[in-house]
């Protein structure tokens, strides 16, 4: 591998799947079990029925392409691509070609690989309809509408990903982009994310600025998950790498393949000289419109921060790691409730401490969201400030929080009912810790010589109070009464 | 039936006849007219009157070209690829003229999709002209222009791709009105090339014309081209009042000297469109000749089959027997598909999408689709030029009365001088702009017609110029008499 130096471009396909309707078409655009219940005339393509293109959709993808660092367009266009296949009843995609230009053309986009930033740059993006789903079975298939029209995005880089390392992260920041711009729920499970991945190796000491050192583009098609990406870049990699080794790399012709995830290798599917004329021409029952600048600037305010920026603010300005600070824009609602807490002057290390520690375990294990939590961002900021006060411990802290959560009752409602205040008094305390040193005078003996004797003591007074006095007070009281004897 | 929808609804009114009445003998002449020029599809005997309100169409039967979608009745197109097709839904226009109480009483044959002049490729056979069988009707409304001008009823839907409303409308003697591009909704119109088609109508008078697409346009959230014409109300505006108003024609379509092989209909054709023009004067018009370079005419006909193939093969994909249709029982879906379309399809049709895909595939999508769309926008906007000094252009329809039937041939076969004269009227659809066909004169017994069209938006324009022209001539709600 160190003579080779790998090329690897990516094409993203990601469903919208935050719209109410599909992106041609009136029917509703949501995920449903039942097949062909999603739909409108057509999506079957009945004749005489026409597409309208849905706004929101519109203005998801100009969202993306912001995010992406594109460049917008002054006109919407939108074109036909021409093909015969079963889950296409018309018999055509509306799609976006680069001329006239789509949602976002010619971008840069940074993201992070491990620690290391690094740069890709974006070819286009464009909205379009999605295909019917089809299931095979052995002597025949069955089609489900439902997933036809739904709007779809369609990401384009350019080769600059070094390793499969490098594209999967890109693919994991473009997915939380989508989630966190509430486009897409981004959920490969549900197929809303596929990619096609391109993979080509080039000798190392030669020119990368010039295309004709790139070598053989391979395309693999329909890779559906980020670990099937991984894998078929290293399979693609490494077989192309012993072409090389073999001296029959350059025989290879321009090829399209697909991932097989069954034999973890990648299976011929055509060469470039059967590739498909797609005979792509202008929508016409779209009319082509403008994009004003006003709603272009009402789009761009609305992007949210994303996962990466707030991980750097993160790590800036409230000192966390990286590690919790990774974990805690893993998802929009996690990150934006740790900020509500913050903006409700909760501390920032503590609240990534309940956060990390205690609440995102809770909610993996009963399998819920952070919306669903009982316990709002003003709860927990309740609750840390009893601690800081010294009304309750550390410890009694976490037994409230899982009282609040299973109960369903605010924290100040469990403290009151559990009394467990934590016992702030002087005189209180001090009365308790001379009744225990009156009791075990010998151990103050054993104390000046040497022994220590203090844990002992802290352990009896919180077993005489159920764990109600303030540890740090008692502490220092027991160390006054002491010297005093 | 004999009437326009004005003396209809009077009649209507004050009880003189009955909507059952009238639909009863609406049903009655079509089976008398299918028997004579085929002109249906389907006749739909169960068909009712209906309550009669202020709209004036209320219950006045009319007939609907096949390629509209009407809800719950057969709508074939003309095609064998939909001979068992029933849909679901309504075409919105369909949806409309439902509402405003018109009722329908049959489905019109065309030629097959719309693509096709003649009136003969439909699959249930060719219609045949009323003023004389053994002539064709032109086409594609067809059955349209068969049954308004036969009488049936006062009108009937049609659609307009290159000539399709307005041609048929010249041969059989009656007025075809097409209007701006988007003002009637195309949802549920079988698309054959979605840049050019337009819904419209065909009646017997302008009047009738103007109050049918009252009823048929609007702003529709189906079709993202239609647009809002609440404001314009068409038969209101009908004033007669021409006074001032500047016309031009184009001397390399209208003079007589471009036709060095002219006949003698051609001439009388062409000299009688003058003596109209002569009449237009007459009203206090100004009727002048302009020029337009004789290459960007003659590029009209080859930029109109470019066009109107490519984006018919790719409307036409789904067209497949699959989800509807008539399903084939091969193997596998591509052989189905395959067996359906080969069976399916005329050959006529399945030459134009061989012409569409060539025109788009990469190799040759500058050279024709490209230059094509280049032609198509410097035609128009010849003629938006035109419409800064004019009000409209009018112009003859076609080379004279309807031909015949067994001399016919749809191939683009004719002499080619002639070709300008007869694939004009196209230039409306490349530019969306309103044109209205009335009949103009006879010859030799038949009747022939001249075409008026102006700039986009402007329908009420163009409509009273022809209703001033019309009310200067006998034609107004004629009914053919066969001439043998």
């Amino acid at each position: 591998m160190d003579k080779y130096k790998v090329m690897i471009g990516l094409e993203m396909h990601c469903e919208i799947s935050e719209t109410n309707t599909k992106v041609f078409s009136s029917a509703e655009n949501s995920y449903s079990e039942l097949p062909n219940s999603n739909i409108r005339p057509i999506d079957m393509g009945f004749p005489g029925t026409l597409p309208t293109v849905n706004k929101e959709a519109v203005k998801m993808a100009l969202m993306a392409s912001m995010a992406l660092g594109c460049k917008q367009p002054e006109y919407m266009y939108f074109e036909r691509k021409n093909y015969y296949y079963p889950d296409m009843p018309k018999n055509f995609q509306i799609t976006q070609e680069t001329k006239p230009i789509p949602v976002g053309i010619y971008g840069e986009f940074e993201y992070y690989c491990g620690d290391e930033k690094k740069k890709v740059r974006i070819n286009n993006i464009h909205l379009e309809e999605d295909a019917a789903s089809s299931d095979h079975f052995s002597t025949y298939s069955v089609i489900d509408y439902n997933r036809a029209g739904v709007p779809l995005l369609e990401l384009v880089t350019e080769p600059d990903f070094r390793s499969a390392d490098e594209a999967v992260s890109f693919l994991e920041t473009m997915r939380s982009i989508y989630q966190y711009a509430n486009i897409s729920e981004a959920d490969s499970k549900k197929g809303q994310i596929r990619c096609d991945v391109n993979v080509s190796i080039m000798d190392k000491d030669l020119d990368e600025n010039d295309m004709r050192n790139w070598g053989t583009k391979i395309e693999i098609k329909n890779v559906n998950s980020f670990g099937g990406v991984r894998d078929a870049i290293n399979y693609e990699i490494k077989r192309q790498t012993e072409l090389k080794e073999q001296g029959t790399y350059d025989q290879m012709e321009q090829q399209t393949r697909r991932w097989d995830e069954e034999s973890m290798s990648t299976i011929f599917m055509r060469s470039k000289v059967d590739a498909i004329d797609y005979k792509y021409f202008v929508e016409p029952n779209i009319p082509k419109y403008k994009i004003s600048k006003e709603w272009l600037d009402e789009i761009r305010k609305s992007i949210p921060r994303f996962a990466n920026e707030r991980m750097e603010e993160y790590m800036d300005k409230y000192s966390l790691s990286r590690y919790d600070a990774t974990i805690l824009v893993k998802e929009k609602d996690v990150s934006d409730y740790f900020e509500e807490v913050i903006k409700l002057g909760g501390n920032p290390k503590s609240a990534s401490n309940w956060l990390t520690s205690v609440i995102l375990g809770h909610l993996n294990k009963y399998d819920i969201t952070i919306k669903e939590l009982y316990l709002t961002p003003q709860m927990l900021v309740d609750l840390m400030e009893m601690v800081e006060s010294g009304k309750i411990s550390s410890k009694q802290s976490k037994e409230v929080l899982y009282k609040v959560l299973s109960e369903g009752k605010d924290p100040k409602t469990i403290v009151d009912e559990l009394g467990i205040k934590q016992i702030g008094d002087d005189k209180m305390i001090r009365e308790l810790v001379c009744k225990v040193l009156d009791e075990h005078l010998e151990l103050i003996e054993e104390h000046r010589k040497g022994r220590n004797v203090f844990d002992y003591f802290v352990g009896q007074i919180m077993k005489a109070t159920r764990g109600q006095a303030n540890p740090k007070m008692t502490a220092q009281i027991i160390r006054e009464e002491i010297e005093k004897r | 039936m004999n009437k326009g929808i004005l003396e209809l609804h009077d009649m209507l009114v004050k009880g003189e006849v009955t909507s059952d009445e009238l639909v009863k003998e609406a049903l009655e002449l079509s089976h008398k007219i299918q028997d004579e020029c085929n002109a249906f599809v389907t006749i739909l005997d169960d068909a009712k009157g209906c309550d009669v309100t202020d709209n004036l169409l209320s219950g006045i039967p009319y007939g609907v070209k096949d390629n509209y979608s009407t809800k719950g009745i057969l709508s074939t197109g003309s095609s064998n690829t939909l001979k068992d097709y029933i849909p679901f839904f309504n075409a919105t226009a369909i949806e409309k003229l439902n509402s405003a109480g018109a009722v329908k009483v049959n489905k019109t044959v065309m030629d097959e999709f719309g693509m096709g002049g003649t009136g003969t490729t439909g699959h249930t056979g060719i219609v045949k002209n009323p003023w004389d069988k053994t002539r064709m009707t032109a086409g594609s409304s067809a059955g349209s222009a068969a049954a308004v001008a036969a009488g049936v009823y006062p009108y009937a839907t049609g659609s307009d791709t290159g000539d399709s409303i307005r041609k048929p409308a010249a041969y059989c003697g009656i007025v075809g009105y097409k209007p701006t591009y988007g003002m009637i909704s195309r949802y549920g119109l079988f698309a054959f090339a979605s840049s050019l088609d337009h819904c419209g109508v065909l009646s017997r008078s302008v009047e009738d014309a103007a109050i049918v697409v009252d009823n048929m346009k609007g702003i529709d959230k189906n079709d993202m081209t239609s647009w809002d014409s609440s404001d314009m109300h068409l038969y209101d505006s009908l004033n007669g009042d021409v006074k001032g108003k500047k016309i031009c024609y184009i001397k390399e379509i209208c003079d007589i000297d471009n036709y060095p092989n002219a006949t003698d209909e051609l001439k009388m054709h062409l000299s009688n469109f003058h003596n109209v023009l002569d009449k237009c004067r007459e009203l206090g018009m100004k009727v002048e000749s302009v020029s337009v370079d004789k290459t960007l005419l003659n590029a009209l006909a080859s930029v109109y089959v470019v066009i109107s193939c490519a984006e018919a093969t790719s409307n036409m994909s789904n067209l497949t027997g699959i989800i509807f249709g008539p399903r084939s029982d091969a193997d596998n879906y591509i052989d189905m598909m395959r067996d359906y379309r080969t069976k399916g399809f005329s050959p006529l049709i399945k030459r134009r999408f061989v012409i569409g895909s060539y025109v788009l595939q990469a190799q040759n999508k500058d050279r024709y689709f490209y230059n094509a769309q280049r032609v198509r926008r410097l035609l128009v906007d010849a003629w938006k030029n035109l419409f800064k000094d004019y009000d409209a252009v009018i112009l003859p329809v076609g080379t004279g009365p309807a031909k015949y039937l067994d001399s016919s041939k749809d191939a683009l076969n004719n002499d080619e001088t002639l070709t300008i004269l007869e694939e004009h009227l196209q230039i409306g659809n490349f530019g969306g702009f309103p044109s209205i066909t009335i009949p103009d004169g006879f010859i030799n017994n038949l009747p022939v017609g001249l075409n008026i069209t102006g700039n986009c938006y402007d329908d009420i324009n163009v409509l009273n110029i022809a209703y001033a022209i019309e009310k200067t001539m006998p034609y107004k709600n004629q009914i053919a008499k066969e001439v043998k």
